[in-house]
């Protein structure tokens, strides 16, 4: 720690602290463009000038630390003013600066309202231009139609630069050009390539790049603000979803150190659109060839008669963005009515609770990464899954404790460098051997971790795969008292809550497949990517008209992520609340209320009239959930040896879990932006022969 | 005699060039001789020898430099050291590390040497000027002959491992800054970094790094052959030592020299220079240290001494001693206007005032040697030019802002006459608007 004076107070900081900081925590205000906590410092915008006592000029507070400053000459601590004449004069000169060149187009400029110049010309600026030459202007970059751009706003603060380069590890955008002609450019008038691209426009302090999804739709102070949940991936990523009327205008990251950071994914802020397209708001019920649309209670009674059928003849699928609530009443109803064909694993994936949650949780925390000094990813394309959490590997990389990455698996672009060990289930034999010069460097780790994808568990020998897995976290000794490095990554926002109230077939249950072959009725909770045989009668309950919907034999409608309240556990096992934002579509009803609603009707009332009970009631029964928002049960005692079914493994190689990243659900499949980002990247990947 | 400086005690004996530049030449000259003596004094005794002289940097910005390469850490532990000589000589007017780089290299690379042992470098670059193609041939050479003779080069005769490269530059004036310089080098665009960390802390590739001017590095053998006494002894306290002048302008016969620091102005000129064209009365303005420093007027220069106190008394400085005189024929606005450009077009672009700041001031300036701007504009562009002063990352801002304020303060007067001049016999003249035209 050490001594500082800002403005006469004396407070005392750790020394590494930028002078900024210093001022931040003794309540100063200053001003700043080019500054960002979670980007390298680049000092160029000028604005949070200082002065120091003792140095002859005014200082960039962003660029110099508190253990840089002299002491006076008796040893007084450093003094710092922040708001003397000189520091006034300072920063509106640089104002003035910022803006000669800025076009005045604030009425037709989307970054309106939530500009950071615009607020700060008010504050530290002057209130008339002295600037009469002529103004510059810069043509358009193509930056993808996630990112819209008008070069001519932009400051040159260089933000999103050191973001693509250092964050999202594809170094697309620079500066070209130099002094006053200096401009920001992807160099090759091409889309930026990475997942996480949309973080630009956040970071933009101007409105040189805004949301081109998004262009001219809202004025921010319009918008309704509601902070919730993102379901795209098992992250659970912070989101606050902006709306307007019954719409979904924008989804933007909120900041949670413990998850996302400030990042959000193209996938979680863009296929908003996709919650206004295709959407399931009537019931319908199949009759002869067609769906016809139907009064809520009538399909309800079909519903119920259904019900009412051979229980070994039923069956629930968990779809993938099914929150708890409606897995845990499905699971309720399913009790009272003796059905034990139970699954919220659509994707077939060989992973169970038997051996506790820490068997299926990503046990040591995304805040883990950067701890870690060795992973190994199994079956998995973190960069796809879920890219924040990527970029969060990428981040423990850059900071250079974590030396060692290893993939066995297909190769991927991940943007650090990785060994790849190979695509064979045979090295994870020689492995849990204690085979391999990656074994010795697994075992001699202080914290290592093994990340494992749904690629390793989804397939018919998974869970003899996760076997083998186990077995070499048992030989390298990856979990002890103080480290856990057994690590699952979902890709469903709902696996996890469905595993930890055990939505799974026990007892003789059927799993995902069997119940698709051997039950006669099969309710899908917005369950898009399995295939029921046409014999069966589907029933789809969910928001979308997507795959599952166009097979049902009766559909329910229920509200999206947006439009309900509902508890999702993400990949750690941590516990988040998403709270609605607009109302739901037409006769959309949450589902617990449909399972509510029909168990009544068949003589089995569930116990709870409301969601609060239902919560109650779940807490009582899954002490996991008993924790605060945000927050992971303390309790995970993982032991290997009960993870994963021994066995042979039958298949050779590990297969790419995600094809398409932009249509991964029904939600981003409806969204006209996510199919333009989905088509650029076949045609970016689709090789022209010299190549 | 003429000057101040005696033959005896010139350093750069091959100045212009009329002997061998080569290594038997420059051995004749003195080069090379007792380098190990020197080496085997050690470092301490260089660097105490060094300060002694009170060599101030050449380069412009006059640190001592002796003391710069006691910053250097005192042992060398997992990061190498380097020193990298800035040969981007690059600032209008001056032209002197490129007569030594041309005429007397062996002094540079016998300096090279020893400065590099004084700081426990193995390695140093030199970063040359893009545009001094032959310089760059010739140093190759020279250097080329130094390993051939082992002055330099692993086991050398002087037993400390030394590797000597020159990089070129590719024309850019900011490189000159020295960790811009580093940047270039490193294969980055040349913009400056933030300071701190130094160098000295965290140069080239993150190890410690000094990087000295071309004059500099070249005069220390000699001022350790001969001793710091000697070299002390030249001009005046603070401002010790021989300079390579470089006089341009509206002088008879413009050249480099080798002259004693703290000559005054009016001895330089008269009695290398064959004194200003038209004779002294027809001195209007001088700029005393390469485009970057304040003009001074005819009446400053009577008296002036070229040394770094002398001129920065009057708020000039001797910056490069690259000095360009001006008579009476000048138009000093549209002379200034030139440099502005100058800075617009070799800004880096980095930062906010200096990005815009420059171009915003050439601009008016452009205006201004037409005539068509307002009075209170000359207080704008003063007020803009002390916006951008001391708010930048390097001091190129500084060095664009210099020049106009130089101009303002001493010549108000030819800014005011040209608006006079253009708003006579018209009627009415709508002043800033004028731009747009």
């Amino acid at each position: 720690m050490a001594k500082i004076v800002v403005d006469g107070q004396e407070i005392d900081v750790p020394a590494e602290y930028t002078l900024l900081q210093a001022c931040e925590a003794a309540g100063a205000q200053i001003p700043r463009f080019c500054y960002h906590e979670r980007l390298s410092v680049a000092g160029n915008c000028r604005m949070c000038l200082v002065e120091v006592k003792g140095a002859p000029k005014v200082v960039a507070s962003c660029s110099q630390q508190v253990k840089d400053q002299r002491p006076g000459p008796n040893g007084e601590p450093p003094e710092v003013f922040t708001a003397s004449d000189k520091v006034k004069k300072s920063r509106a000169g640089v104002m003035e600066f910022m803006l000669i060149n800025h076009p005045l187009d604030c009425p037709i400029c989307d970054q309106g309202g939530e500009c950071d110049l615009q607020d700060q010309a008010v504050i530290y600026g002057d209130a008339e231009s002295r600037y009469c030459e002529v103004k510059r202007a810069k043509e358009e970059v193509n930056m993808g139609p996630l990112v819209k751009t008008e070069m001519t706003r932009c400051i040159q603060c260089t933000r999103c630069v050191r973001f693509v380069t250092e964050v999202a590890g594809v170094p697309e955008i620079g500066a070209i050009g130099r002094g006053e002609d200096m401009e920001i450019t992807t160099y090759l008038e091409m889309a930026l390539t990475s997942e996480l691209s949309g973080n630009v426009v956040d970071l933009c302090p101007v409105g040189a790049l805004t949301s081109a999804p998004y262009a001219f739709n809202a004025r921010p102070w319009e918008l309704r603000k509601t902070e919730s949940i993102d379901v795209m991936d098992a992250l659970g990523s912070n989101i606050r979803i902006d709306a307007r009327g019954a719409d979904v205008l924008r989804i933007e990251p909120r900041i949670n150190d413990d998850i996302n950071e400030e990042w959000l994914s193209d996938k979680g802020r863009h296929a908003c659109d996709g919650l206004r397209r295709q959407r399931l708001d009537k019931a319908y019920v199949r009759k002869g060839s067609k769906l016809v649309e139907a009064n809520l209670d009538d399909a309800l009674d079909v519903f119920a008669k259904k019900l009412q059928e051979a229980p070994e003849k039923i069956g629930f699928i968990g779809g993938d963005l099914a929150n708890v609530e409606t897995l845990y009443a499905a699971k309720s109803l399913a009790n009272s009515l003796g059905i034990k064909n139970l699954d919220c694993r659509q994707d077939g994936a060989l992973i169970d609770d038997k051996a506790g949650r820490g068997g299926y949780i990503f046990n040591s925390t995304i805040n883990g990464i950067e701890e870690a000094d060795c992973i190994l990813i199994i079956g998995s394309n973190p960069r796809l899954e879920a890219p924040v959490l990527n970029a969060r590997i990428r981040k423990a990389y850059l900071a250079g404790k974590l030396n060692n990455i290893a993939l066995i698996g297909p190769s991927y672009d991940l943007t650090y460098p990785y060994e790849n060990l190979g695509n064979s289930v045979k090295i994870l034999e020689d492995l849990a051997k204690g085979k391999g010069d990656f074994f010795k460097t697994l075992s001699n780790a202080q914290k290592p971790m093994i990340i494992i994808g749904m690629g390793a568990y989804a397939r018919e020998d998974g869970d003899k795969v996760a076997k083998l897995i186990a077995e070499i976290g048992l030989k390298a000794k990856i979990v002890n008292d103080d480290w856990n490095g057994f690590n699952v990554l979902h890709q469903a926002a709902g696996r996890v809550g469905g595993l930890d109230i055990g939505f799974l077939p026990k007892d003789g249950g059927k799993s995902t497949n069997q119940i698709l072959k051997d039950c006669d009725t099969i309710i899908l909770l917005g369950a898009d990517e399995v295939e029921a045989p046409d014999n069966k009668f589907v029933i789809y309950i969910g928001s979308h008209g997507d795959k599952g919907a166009h097979n049902a034999d009766l559909i329910l409608p229920a509200p999206a992520y947006t439009e309900k309240q509902g508890i999702y556990v993400n990949t750690e096992g941590r516990v988040q609340y998403a709270t609605p934002a607009v109302s739901p579509k037409g006769d959309a009803k949450e589902e617990w209320a449909l399972f509510r609603a029909v168990s009544a009707m068949i003589g089995k009332k569930l116990p709870f009239d409301n969601i609060s009970q239902l919560r109650g009631k779940l807490k009582e029964e899954f002490p996991s959930f008993a924790v605060n928002d945000g927050e992971i049960a303390q309790n995970t005692k993982l032991d290997l040896r009960f993870v994963g079914e021994g066995g042979n493994p039958t298949s050779e190689i590990f297969t790419p879990q995600i094809d398409d990243y932009y249509l991964t659900n029904a939600i981003a499949r409806a969204s006209l932006i996510m199919a333009k980002c989905s088509a650029l990247k076949a045609q970016s990947t689709t090789k022209v022969a010299a190549e | 005699m003429v000057g101040i400086l005696e033959d005896k005690d010139r350093i750069f004996l091959n100045l212009y060039g009329l002997q061998d530049w080569g290594l038997e030449g420059a051995i004749k000259r003195g080069a090379w001789n007792g380098t190990k003596d020197i080496i085997d004094a050690g470092r301490d005794w260089i660097i105490t020898e060094g300060k002694a002289s009170g060599l101030r940097g050449r380069g412009g910005a006059g640190f001592p430099t002796a003391l710069k390469w006691s910053f250097m850490p005192k042992e060398v532990k997992d990061r190498p050291h380097y020193l990298l000589i800035n040969a981007d000589e690059s600032e209008p007017g001056t032209c002197k590390d490129r007569e030594i780089m041309r005429h007397d290299p062996h002094l540079l690379i016998e300096g090279a040497l020893i400065a590099s042992f004084a700081m426990q470098a193995h390695t140093a670059y030199i970063y040359i000027r893009g545009e001094y193609v032959y310089e760059r041939e010739i140093l190759e050479a020279a250097i080329k002959q130094a390993y051939e003779a082992k002055l330099i080069g692993k086991n050398n005769k002087h037993g400390w491992d030394f590797d000597l490269y020159v990089s070129h530059g590719a024309g850019a004036y900011i490189c000159g800054e020295e960790t811009a310089q580093i940047e270039s080098l490193e294969g980055k665009k040349g913009q400056p970094r933030l300071k701190p960390p130094f160098p000295a802390n965290a140069g080239l590739y993150g190890c410690p790094t000094t990087v000295n001017n071309v004059e500099s590095i070249a005069v220390m053998p000699t001022i350790l052959r001969r001793g710091a006494a000697w070299f002390a002894a030249i001009g005046r306290p603070n401002n010790t030592g021989t300079k390579v002048f470089s006089i341009s302008g509206h002088v008879n016969k413009p050249c480099n020299v080798e002259e004693a620091m703290s000559i005054p102005f009016k001895q330089l000129v008269e009695d290398h220079c064959g004194g200003i064209r038209g004779g002294w009365g027809n001195l209007k303005a001088v700029i005393p240290g390469g485009s970057s420093v304040r003009m001074i007027t005819a009446e400053m220069a009577e008296t002036v001494l070229m040394d770094f106190d002398s001129l920065s008394a009057l708020k000039s400085g001797l910056g490069t001693a690259a000095v360009i005189i001006m008579d009476k024929s000048t138009d000093l606005v549209a002379a200034i206007a030139r440099l502005s450009y100058f800075y617009k077009h070799e800004s880096c672009g980095q930062c906010t005032p200096c990005r815009e700041g420059t171009g915003w001031m050439w601009r008016v300036m452009e205006r201004m040697v037409k005539g068509q701007a307002e009075h209170r504009e000359i207080d704008l562009l003063l007020q803009v030019s002390q916006q951008i002063e001391g708010h930048t990352i390097c001091a190129l801002g500084d060095a664009a802002a210099w020049p106009i304020q130089g101009l303002i303060w001493n010549f108000r007067h030819e800014i005011e006459a040209k608006i006079d001049a253009y708003r006579a016999n018209k009627p009415h003249v709508q002043g800033a608007s004028l731009a747009a035209e």
